[in-house]
């Protein structure tokens, strides 16, 4: 089949995970985004891994998964602990750091 | 290595610090001590700079007293001091105002352990500023003559009222002019600025003389590229052109100083005004002919607008120590015009300028903050008839404005005329005209200031009656400056002697016959 | 002792004197002790001084010590030079100093300890620098004790310094000098730019191997000139001698008439063979010599003040001494700066001793005074006929080689200037001889006579104004006077013809003084405004001078500070700008990462 259409579908999950990010108001639908572009990034890595011969991409990609899960699982934790304190997930309203 | 195996410089250098390590970590609450402290120190400083200033071998002339630790060899950074005959009187300079502001502070009130320690570290600074013949530790201690102000001025320095006005007037309402804070932060950022420009110089300098070394005395012998020697003259005018005051970068200096407290304006007028000088007579001058050359006419010129800017300025101030501020400007612009006439008898009236000047606006600041003290106000037009109060304040301050206008038998005529003889004999002739008519001003403002003060009757409706005189300690300090203006007015070839030894070399490093 | 020793004892008694009254204090406040040592330093310098005059050797005598030192020689030295001309002027400054520091004993009697004991201490100085400046060798020299000159004349103007009027006399006194010796400073270094030297025997020398570059002299010694105008009130730059009579009369008796104000005519007289290189400014010193001479006798005639009176009478003399140097005859002005220093010093005393008898310095109130104070009349009188130059009194003399010095110059106006002043200053001499010593009302208060120790000057210096006239009419006056046979005449004349019209007019009162007033209406009121010259000055220091200086200071806060306080407003501005990018939010700042992402990666393409 060839490797573009691996990377044009890894490309257009890479920007629809980004656009989630940076326009959800939803704290969990940015995290979704954030999974979205993990996920390109591993379609990407298995890609070339298969077209090139290269087995780094696959190991790469075991890597990726598992921090994925744990970055999911910590960045849950924080959606929640949030919504305890300030009562709201929503992105726009947590702007303490603002300078 | 030093004088006969003392490291004498090191310990005129830093005998002051070793005093503000000893107040911050023995005698934090006990005033009288700190002082005892500080007056024991400078003295020691006082002593051996007479002691070196007198050893100077003047047949021999060149650096002496040298010293030297390696510190970072890689680099080319070690810790070397030498003096001339230049430095030698700005070394004793320093050591004699430093001496008489301790007396100076003696009444400060809040936090004086802090006060005297901070003192004594700029202080080392200044001294090491002076000796230092490696660029990289002469930037350093530059930096720790600056840094201390900041504090200085802004804890213990006074306020006063200044009405916003003009097209910018709301740039001044924003950044709060009149106020001590507002000084400090001015003067601190001004003076950081002008280090970029010296460490750039600095930098460029020691590239393109290998990168292997920040010795002076190395650089020295380095003929480096015309067009560098150009712009990075430039950079040196500049950058230690702010702390000389040149115009128009000196306007951190009138709010500065009238807002610092009386120690640190003497230590500021009268010996870090001079730093600038020295850097740009040092590090431009003696590291970079043809650059000279090629800036001298603009440094000269700008010194000429300092001479006459600043003593109409001056004429315009109501407020004393203003008015001693404006004058600072005014005279170091004869200092610089004597460097830019690159002849030996302007180069040698520059050298002395800086020495008699520094006694005499040191003399004045610690004349103006006794008045202060005194009368609790700065304001030159509601005070009257001082003299019968406190004549002795009246005699020094007289003495101070006379060494100022440049009357013969003060150190201050020794100075304006060498300038005036330089300038005459320099490339730009018309440079004496401005430099004379500075002196008529000078005479008109400073004889106002007099007679407003200290002639005439007490004002009937003010708070100035029975007015103290100058008491114990302050006496030290007014006797010893009041001295030196005399003697050196009178016998003046004990420092133009030395003096010469050092301009002669450089001017004939710069290619000028003397 | 050789000429050098003395001269320099003569110059160093003073100077010790004032070191030990400026560091000693409590000899200083103990009075009339200081007022001892004062005088007997002086006392010395004079007897120095006769001994240097009478045992002078032929060539003069040199004396030099190295200043400021330089490469290939000093710069500049120190010394002395005795010469004839040096060991004369000595011998009056010394002895007037002498006489007038006596006097101030008794004139200053009611004064407190301290303020005397500053007062001698003043004087010490004053006969230091003096001194120096008579002996000096050289320019710088020369200029330097010109200066300290003028800080005396300063502290003394001002002695009594909480008068306001004294503060301002003394200020302007400085200021004005202070605008002459810019001249002369300027003139000194464009000389030693020509010359390489500053040294009198050396430039002697060059002018008479002909080896002074000439090119620019003439400027030079105008330059030079404009000193003396400021120092010797020549127009216009006498504006600060009447003021500056604020100070004590002793003060005026040796300051401002026989010594400092005479310095200008002898640094003329000193540097006489350069000046007589450069005729155009010679004539120019003549014609202004004159010219001032004439101006300060009509503002003499008006005055009711008598110090003022005899104030402008010194202006008009020192006119009258540079108008002899201009026309070429030096002789006859240094002549008349010796008789001219006896017998003013002498009515200055004389005037000191009314005032302090009566009071007040107004003639108006003073009159028939020569009952109550008869020795002060006989020597006021003595003063008055000298000074009229009538003979045999040491003025006529001096007042005639003076008139014959410029006739033989050749310099016509100036010599019809003169003689017009020879008449006015008979006429307002005796006007105040006339009303303050006879007169018909008699003053107010009860004056008596002075003590010995005031009267004794006054009868000395009397004496010598007489004596020496008789001796020179018995040696036959030709010596001094070269010129027709006529002038002596017509001086004479005109100076009776004077006396008798001021007898006619204030004492017989048969010519009525305010009728002249009115007929010569526009002079009387110019007189009187002294020809508006103090409103100029005053005019173009408050409204020139303080007016551009804060024009100045405006500039300097408002505009120059006014551009770094705008830079650090920027900065601060763009800061609380440069705050909003901060917003808070997470959202933006990965906004921020991936349009910078996108960035790096198209100008990686682009290279």
């Amino acid at each position: 089949m060839g490797l573009q259409p691996y990377l044009i579908l890894a490309a257009c999950l890479f920007t629809i995970g980004l656009f989630g990010v940076l326009t959800r108001r939803n704290a969990i639908g940015i995290l979704l985004g954030i999974e979205l572009m993990l996920n390109a990034v591993n379609v990407n890595l298995v890609a070339f891994a298969r077209f090139t011969g290269e087995t780094a991409g696959l190991i790469f990609a075991l890597f990726t998964i598992s921090i994925t899960v744990a970055e999911v699982a910590l960045g849950l934790a924080i959606v929640i602990l949030i919504f305890r304190v300030r009562r709201t997930v929503e992105a726009d309203n947590l702007d303490l750091l603002k300078g | 290595m030093g004088w006969n195996g003392i490291p004498i410089l090191t310990l005129i250098t830093w005998a002051p610090f070793v005093g503000a390590m000893l107040i911050m970590f023995t005698a934090r609450h006990h005033p009288l001590a700190v002082r005892l402290i500080g007056a024991v120190t400078t003295g020691i400083s006082l002593v051996l700079s007479l002691a070196v200033y007198l050893a100077y071998d003047t047949e021999a002339a060149g650096f002496q007293f040298y010293e030297k630790i390696s510190l970072v060899p890689p680099l080319g950074i070690s810790y070397e001091v030498a003096a001339d005959g230049i430095s030698l009187i700005l070394v004793l300079l320093t050591s004699i105002i430093i001496f008489s502001g301790v007396f100076a502070s003696w009444t400060v009130q809040t936090r004086s352990q802090e006060f005297y320690a901070l003192l004594l570290v700029l202080v080392t600074g200044v001294f090491g500023v002076f000796v230092s013949l490696d660029l990289f530790v002469f930037f350093l201690f530059y930096e720790l003559a600056v840094l201390p102000m900041y504090l200085l001025i802004g804890i213990w320095g006074s306020s006063a009222q200044v009405r916003p006005r003009g097209i910018f007037g709301w740039a001044m309402r924003e950044t709060g002019v009149g106020s001590k804070e507002y000084a400090a932060m001015k003067l601190t950022l001004y003076l950081l600025l002008g280090s970029a420009f010296i460490l750039v110089g600095i930098l460029a300098l020691y590239m393109a003389a290998g990168g292997s070394s920040f010795s002076f005395l190395e650089m020295e012998g380095a003929a480096f590229d015309p067009v560098l020697q150009r712009w990075v003259f430039l950079l040196f005018y500049v950058g230690f052109g702010v702390l000389a005051g040149i115009w128009p970068l000196h306007t951190w200096s009138p709010d500065g100083h009238a807002s610092a407290p009386t120690a640190v304006s003497m230590l500021h007028a009268g010996v870090l005004m001079k730093l600038g000088a020295y850097g740009i007579v040092r590090l431009g001058m003696g590291l970079l002919p043809e650059g000279t050359h090629d800036w001298v006419w603009l440094v000269g010129t700008i010194a000429t607008i300092n001479i006459v800017y600043g003593a109409l300025s001056a004429m315009a101030q109501t407020d004393l120590k203003y008015v001693i501020a404006y004058s600072s400007v005014s005279h170091m612009g004869i200092v610089l015009l004597g460097a830019a006439t690159l002849t030996e008898a302007g180069l040698n009236g520059a050298v002395f300028q800086m020495f008699a000047h520094g006694i005499m606006t040191g003399l004045f600041f610690a004349l103006v903050g006794l008045v202060y003290e005194k009368a609790h106000s700065r304001e030159i037009f509601k005070m009257g008839g001082f003299g019968r109060m406190m004549p002795g304040i009246a005699t020094a301050f007289t003495l101070g404005g006379l060494s100022s206008l440049g009357l013969p038998a003060t150190s201050g005529f020794v100075a304006e005329f060498l300038t005036f003889l330089g300038a005459w004999r320099s490339a730009h002739s018309w440079w004496l005209f401005p430099a004379v008519a500075g002196t008529f001003l000078t005479a008109v403002y400073v004889l106002r200031v007099v007679k407003q003060i200290f002639w005439g009757e007490v004002p009937a409706h003010g708070e100035f009656h029975d007015l103290p005189d100058a008491r114990g300690p302050e006496w030290v300090a007014l006797v010893l400056l009041m001295f030196v203006i005399v003697l050196f007015g009178m016998v003046p070839w004990i420092a133009v002697y030395p003096i010469d030894t050092a301009t002669v070399p450089l001017l004939t490093r710069l290619g000028v016959r003397p | 002792m050789n000429a050098g020793t003395l001269a320099l004892a003569a110059l160093g008694l003073p100077f010790c004197s004032f070191v030990l009254l400026a560091v000693v204090p409590p000899l200083r406040r103990a009075g009339r002790a200081a007022g001892a040592l004062s005088i007997a330093a002086i006392g010395g310098s004079l007897l120095a001084s006769l001994v240097l005059w009478r045992t002078l050797p032929r060539e003069s005598v040199e004396l030099t010590w190295p200043w400021l030192p330089a490469e290939g020689g000093p710069m500049a030295t120190v010394g002395i030079l005795v010469d004839h001309l040096a060991a004369s002027m000595l011998v009056l400054v010394a002895l007037v100093s002498f006489l007038v520091q006596l006097y101030s004993l008794g004139y200053l009697e009611h004064e407190t300890p301290p303020a005397l004991g500053r007062y001698y201490a003043y004087h010490s100085l004053f006969a230091f620098s003096m001194l120096g400046l008579v002996l000096a060798s050289n320019f710088l020299q020369m200029f330097i004790f010109w200066e300290l000159v003028g800080l005396c004349s300063y502290l003394l103007i001002g002695f009594w310094y909480t008068k306001p009027e004294a503060a301002r006399a003394a200020v302007k006194a400085f200021w004005v000098t202070k605008a002459g010796d810019l001249g002369f400073i300027i003139g000194i270094v464009l000389l030693w730019g020509q010359a390489g030297t500053f040294q009198f025997s050396g430039l002697f020398q060059m002018a008479a191997d002909r080896t002074l570059p000439t090119a620019g002299l003439a400027l030079i010694m105008f330059l030079i000139y404009l000193g003396a105008v400021g120092k010797s009130a020549q127009f216009p730059l006498h504006v600060w001698l009447p003021d500056a009579m604020e100070g004590p009369t002793p003060v005026s008796a040796l300051i401002h008439a026989a010594t400092m104000v005479a310095a200008g005519v002898y640094l003329v007289s000193r540097v006489y063979p350069l000046f007589l290189l450069t005729p155009d400014v010679l004539a120019l010193i003549g014609w202004v010599g004159a010219f001032t001479a004439l101006l300060a006798a009509t503002l003499g005639l008006v005055q009711a003040d008598i110090k003022r009176v005899l104030a402008y009478s010194t202006v008009s003399q020192l006119g009258f001494m540079m108008a002899a140097l201009g026309a070429g005859a030096a002789a006859a002005g240094f002549f008349h700066l010796l008789t001219h220093g006896l017998f003013k010093a002498l009515l200055f005393l004389g005037a000191g001793a009314v005032i302090h008898a009566v009071g007040t310095n107004d003639i108006w109130k003073m009159g028939r005074l020569y009952r109550a104070m008869p020795q002060t009349a006989i020597v006021f009188l003595v003063g008055t006929l000298a000074l009229a130059g009538i003979w045999p009194f040491a003025g006529f003399f001096s007042k005639d080689a003076v008139l014959a010095g410029v006739w033989e110059g050749g310099l016509t106006t100036p010599f019809l200037m003169l003689a017009l002043t020879v008449f006015l200053t008979a006429l307002y001499m005796f006007r105040v001889v006339f009303v303050v010593f006879f007169g018909n009302r008699p003053a107010e208060g009860h004056p008596h006579d002075v003590p010995l120790v005031m009267s004794g000057p006054l009868w000395i210096l009397a004496i010598l104004t007489l004596g020496w006239g008789i001796s020179l009419a018995a040696s036959g006056g030709e010596e001094k006077a070269h010129g027709p046979e006529w002038i002596p005449w017509l001086a004479s004349g005109l100076a009776v013809a004077g006396i008798v019209f001021a007898w006619l007019t204030y004492q017989k009162r048969a010519v009525s003084a305010d009728a002249l007033a009115r007929t010569f209406r526009p002079l009387y009121v110019a007189a009187l405004s002294k020809f508006w010259l103090d409103d100029l000055y005053g005019g173009i220091y408050r409204g020139l001078l303080l007016g551009f200086s804060r024009l100045v200071g405006w500039v300097d806060r408002y505009l120059v500070d006014g551009l770094v306080n705008l830079a650090s407003a920027w900065t601060l501005r763009w800061g609380d700008g440069l705050r909003r990018i901060q917003t808070g939010r997470a959202q933006d700042y990965l906004y921020g990462v991936a349009f910078g992402l996108l960035l790096v990666i198209v100008w990686s393409y682009w290279r």
